[in-house]
């Protein structure tokens, strides 16, 4: 994979980012915001597909970060017997009546012709079908929700390694995403924004309030984990070995036995925590370089060729026999899955899935300015945006902090407007990201590692 | 007898009468996107937080009134400061649209583009808001709250069912009115009016006609910034002002505005009444209404909810999902996407 | 004596010319008829006039007053009026709402040209409160043409005014024209149907591949044998 300079050099100011942190408040920070930057890497290089390959918005990223996080609980969480005894019968009943009752719909949007009297059956098949599922779902769901409420009230999962969930997020997420592509694709792109977030809302509205299957606003915590807990390490003789090892000419020069196990003890605990850390960066960036590799394959191949023409010229390519609906349901398909393997990742990594968390402005938007400002249709732009918008999102707060001060250095410290100020603190991100998003949209619209034109 | 009363009472109290009052706040909102899609031609997702910012400043003039002493009696004091805050967001839109939106009008730039850069105004003005008023949850209204308080209403009539009627939901069907009316009596009857109907109509016929762009895009801001003010407040002085709420209805205010048929602006008035009676409906317990109407034997055991309250929020993009699925222009058939 | 000349109009769009070296003219009272085969650049060189794209070079005079740089608006405003192919009138209006829009540029009192218009369009008296975009082809046509008027111009311009109606409508627009032009105002126009529109005009203009190639009397085009092999067949 060839890189332009200018890729290079974004690729330099990233990766010096880093290390600048780390040496001012310390790896631990450093690395949690670059775990974090990884996965708003991967997001926005979901959405980036859809949209920068073929112009299909996805305003949906929100729920398709939800539907992951499902799954990592469903894969991962160990499943709580009980629960599954009482409703779990019931459960399994409503959900084939509801496979029947699609069916049926199906059935007669097929065979009865007359528009009239397919309204009038669909709507009686869906009424009666609907108050039959419900008397099953909600007593199922009402015992479920019973048992041991406090602690568990769910049905759990299924008990499975959470690194799974990573591909099964994937897979959750793609099929939502197909349901909303049959739905919605095919209006213009700002009406498709409007429903994509809409729906999100339904599916955030959904596991927020079906505590049977994800806790709802109680959460879930306690995920399992895909590397070591700091307590093991911290136990661990090989890790106390590391760690002595690594630091031992420091060590070596306390002369205090007792200080320098002090000193030794504080090292391993600040060590396992980087340990972790990184052990989880390492991780995710294996998943981002695969992703990137492929979505970069798939954009030089024909497939991603006649996307972009799809793109640039949608009649043009429907007069030349390409079935546009499709293919944009096919790229929609694979975005939202990626966002979704992105979800389950921030949830292995929080450990807790928090369904009131996902909210608009802090997943959809801030994403979408992400790819913006990235550079749409370009990978690494994708991986750019995301690392950089994040990076500012996390340092805006100790930025404008120190803006203010420096601003208002001759104002007393209990100066009402200086209070003021360092209060709103964490509001002015806000404003940064409006800002940047204005700007780049403005002066450089492409982004800021646009797409490569190639002449082929 | 008396339960047939009693039950309307129960239909009036918690279904028909904050119905009215939230849809009358939804209309006056998708009234005000109508108008920016109709002629402007694109999505505003920042008209939230214009409502936002009209409320906030209605509220920072209404504090200053009462420090002053100033009111209105029984009315809130919020009403005297509105006009100020209507002037407020008015200058508010003007200065979008002359630093952000205009170059992209200028440009001829596809109206996805244009969304993302409301998007971008959305977040500059929510920081502005949050940054002068905070994030905490606001109460401005004062004056007196109830025109009909539930025991004197049962104390009055001898029902069993209360009626509360608050003041806050009478001013707002009042405003709404005043307003809706001088909204559609200006774009029927008077020149401006219809000339603004004309360039969303057609915009080269209408250049052609000898129309002033820049004079249509002027009042339609003017127009955004009286509804989203006076719609934001009222809101505020129903519920309680939030900054972050206002994000939260952009969607069923997008919603009723799709409902209704998109840049039809009769239509978004209707759709925000549908949109917001749909979500209380849809959610209300409507066991006491039952046990009212029927017979004791047929009294229901359950709550005869159809969806739990938690759901109200998802109720409005359900309704504009199965209306695209249906009828994609809308009830009063906007334009067609 | 109201008169529109242009002089010379080579333009087109983004780089390429269409038209080269145009002469037109048209003048009050009189019925002008452009015809020529497809892609001739008759609605190029109208749309020239009216200022809708820049001239490479040349010129347009109204009234023997350079007008080459003015706004199409500010055109309309000295007396021309356009109407357009397609498009042309306010669909989401009534037909008196488009006349009274018509009117905008208008200071004083329209209700005398709108009534004018009704003499002349007796279909749209009847329609006054119905929608423009309900009417049929043929009345949606009459409702453009009302709408330029309503600026009392001297000079009309009408691109096509005839695409896609059935032959009755056609006749039917034409002896609304001639009764237009009775009034004294001069009409320019683009068409397709150019035996029939001949044979209601003055004067007229063949335009083959952007240039003037032949001009006469309404009469003499039509009985020219060229022109008959060419456009009216044979």
């Amino acid at each position: 994979m060839k890189f332009e300079k200018y890729e290079w050099v974004a690729i330099a100011i990233m990766v010096s980012l880093f290390i600048f942190v780390g040496f001012i408040q310390g790896w631990s920070v450093s690395l949690v915001i670059l775990n974090m930057c990884i996965i708003s890497a991967i997001m926005t290089m979901g959405v980036n597909i859809s949209w920068g390959y073929a112009g299909v918005i996805n305003f949906g990223v929100m729920g398709f970060l939800a539907m992951g996080g499902l799954a990592a609980v469903i894969v991962s969480y160990p499943p709580i017997t009980e629960s599954w005894k009482a409703g779990g019968t019931g459960i399994g009943v409503s959900f084939v009546l509801l496979v029947i009752l699609v069916t049926a719909v199906m059935y007669i949007n097929k065979t009865v012709t007359d528009k009239r009297n397919r309204y009038i059956f669909n709507t009686i098949v869906i009424i009666f079908g609907i108050l039959v599922i419900r008397h099953f779902y909600l007593d199922a769901t009402e015992s479920i929700e019973d048992v041991n409420p406090a602690i568990a009230g769910f049905l759990g999962g299924l008990g499975l390694p959470i690194i799974f969930s990573w591909i099964v997020g994937g897979f959750f997420a793609a099929g939502v995403a197909f349901i909303i592509g049959k739905v919605a694709l095919g209006l213009r792109s700002d009406y498709l924004a409007i429903v994509t977030l809409g729906i999100s809302e339904i599916v955030v509205s959904v596991l927020k309030h079906e505590e049977w299957l994800s806790r709802g606003v109680k959460n879930v915590i306690g995920l399992k984990r895909p590397v070591p807990y700091e307590i093991n390490l911290q136990n661990a003789d090989w890790f106390i070995n590391l760690i002595t090892y690594l630091n031992s000419s420091k060590l070596n020069n306390i002369i205090d036995v007792s200080d320098r196990q002090q000193v030794l003890n504080n090292l391993i605990i600040d060590g396992s925590g980087i340990f972790v850390k990184l052990s989880y960066a390492i991780l995710f960036l294996i998943v981002m370089f695969i992703i990137f590799y492929f979505a970069n394959k798939a954009q030089l191949s024909p497939w991603g060729r006649m996307m972009r023409a799809i793109r640039d010229n949608e009649t043009a390519a429907n007069a030349m026999g390409k079935d546009v609906v499709k293919q944009h349901l096919i790229i929609f398909v694979i975005g939202a899955a990626i966002v979704g393997v992105a979800g389950a990742m921030l949830v292995t990594l929080d450990g807790l899935f928090t369904p009131s968390g996902y909210r608009p402005l802090r997943f959809t938007f801030i994403i979408w300015i992400m790819v913006i400002v990235g550079g749409s249709g370009n990978n690494l732009g994708a991986i750019f945006g995301g690392f950089v918008i994040w990076f500012s999102w996390i340092e805006a707060a100790p930025l404008t902090t120190f803006i203010i001060n420096q601003l208002t250095v001759g104002l007393e410290p209990t100066n009402a407007l200086k209070l003021h100020l360092l209060d709103s603190v964490p509001y002015f991100r806000y404003l940064f990201m409006g800002l940047i998003l204005l700007l780049i949209l403005r002066y450089r619209p492409k982004g800021i590692i646009p797409e490569k034109v190639r002449h082929s | 007898m008396i339960d047939f009363l009693n039950s309307i009472i129960v239909l009036l109290n918690f279904i028909i009468i904050p119905g009215i009052s939230y849809g009358s706040q939804l209309a006056l909102g998708a009234l005000g996107v109508t108008f920016v899609y109709a002629i402007l031609r694109f999505a505003n997702f920042a008209h939230g937080e214009i409502m936002s910012f009209g409320a906030m400043i209605t509220i920072l003039f209404t504090w200053f009134f009462q420090s002053q002493n100033i009111g209105l009696g029984i009315l809130p004091t919020a009403l005297l400061a509105l006009p100020i805050g209507i002037i407020a967001t008015i200058i508010l839109c003007i200065i979008s649209d002359k630093f952000v939106f205009q170059y992209y009008r200028y440009q001829k730039s596809v109206p996805v583009v244009l969304a993302m850069v409301s998007i971008g105004v959305m977040f500059v003005i929510n920081a502005i808001i949050r940054i002068i008023i905070g994030t905490e949850t606001i109460k401005f209204s004062d004056g007196q709250k109830f025109i009909m308080k539930a025991k004197q209403f049962k104390v009055m009539t001898g029902l069993n069912e209360g009626l509360a009627l608050k003041s806050s939901q009478v001013i707002t069907i009042l405003i709404t009115i005043l307003l809706l009316t001088f909204t559609f009596w200006f774009l029927q009857k008077t020149k401006t009016g219809k000339s603004m109907r004309a360039f969303s109509d057609n915009e080269d016929l209408a250049l052609l006609s000898g129309i002033n762009p820049d004079r249509v895009v002027f009042i339609t801001w003017v127009i955004v910034g009286v509804l989203a003010c006076v719609a934001g407040t009222l809101y505020g002085l129903d519920k309680s002002y939030k900054p972050i709420i206002y994000l939260n209805l952009v969607l069923p205010i997008f919603a009723s505005a799709i409902v209704g048929g998109i840049g039809s602006p009769f239509g978004a008035v209707v759709g925000g009444y549908v949109i917001a009676f749909s979500e209380i409906m849809v959610t209300y317990a409507y066991k006491k209404f039952f046990v009212y109407i029927l017979p004791s034997s047929l009294e229901p055991s359950g709550l005869v909810q159809l969806l739990s309250t938690d759901y109200k929020f998802a109720v409005s993009f359900s309704i504009l999902v199965i209306v695209l699925l249906i009828r994609p222009s809308g009830i009063f058939k906007g334009r067609v996407l | 004596m109201n008169n529109l000349i242009g002089k010379n109009l080579t333009a087109g769009y983004g780089g390429v010319d269409i038209i080269k070296d145009i002469n037109l003219e048209v003048n009050e009272g009189e019925i002008v008829v452009i015809v020529g085969p497809n892609g001739a650049g008759k609605s190029t060189a109208m749309k020239a006039l009216l200022g809708m794209l820049s001239l490479t070079s040349g010129s347009v005079e109204y009234s023997n007053k350079e007008i080459s740089s003015m706004l199409p608006q500010n055109r309309i405003n000295l007396g021309l009026a356009f109407v357009p192919q397609t498009n042309n009138v306010f669909t989401g209006m009534t037909v008196e709402e488009n006349l009274e829009m018509g009117g905008f540029l208008r200071e004083d009192d329209i209700i005398h040209t709108i009534n004018d218009v009704y003499d002349l369009f007796p279909i749209l008296k009847e329609k006054r409160n119905q929608s423009a975009g309900e009417l049929s082809g043929g009345q949606r046509q009459q409702v453009a043409f009302g709408r330029a008027l309503m600026t009392k111009p001297k000079i009309l311009m009408l691109d096509e005014p005839t695409a896609g109606v059935s032959p009755i409508v056609m006749d039917e627009l034409f002896s609304r024209i001639i009764e237009v032009r009775k009034t004294g105002v001069g009409i320019l126009m683009v068409e397709q149907n150019a035996k029939q529109a001949l044979g209601i005009a003055d004067r007229g203009y063949v335009l083959v591949n952007g240039k003037n190639s032949r001009e006469g009397s309404g009469e003499e085009l039509l009985n020219n044998p060229e022109v008959r092999k060419s456009f009216l067949g044979g």
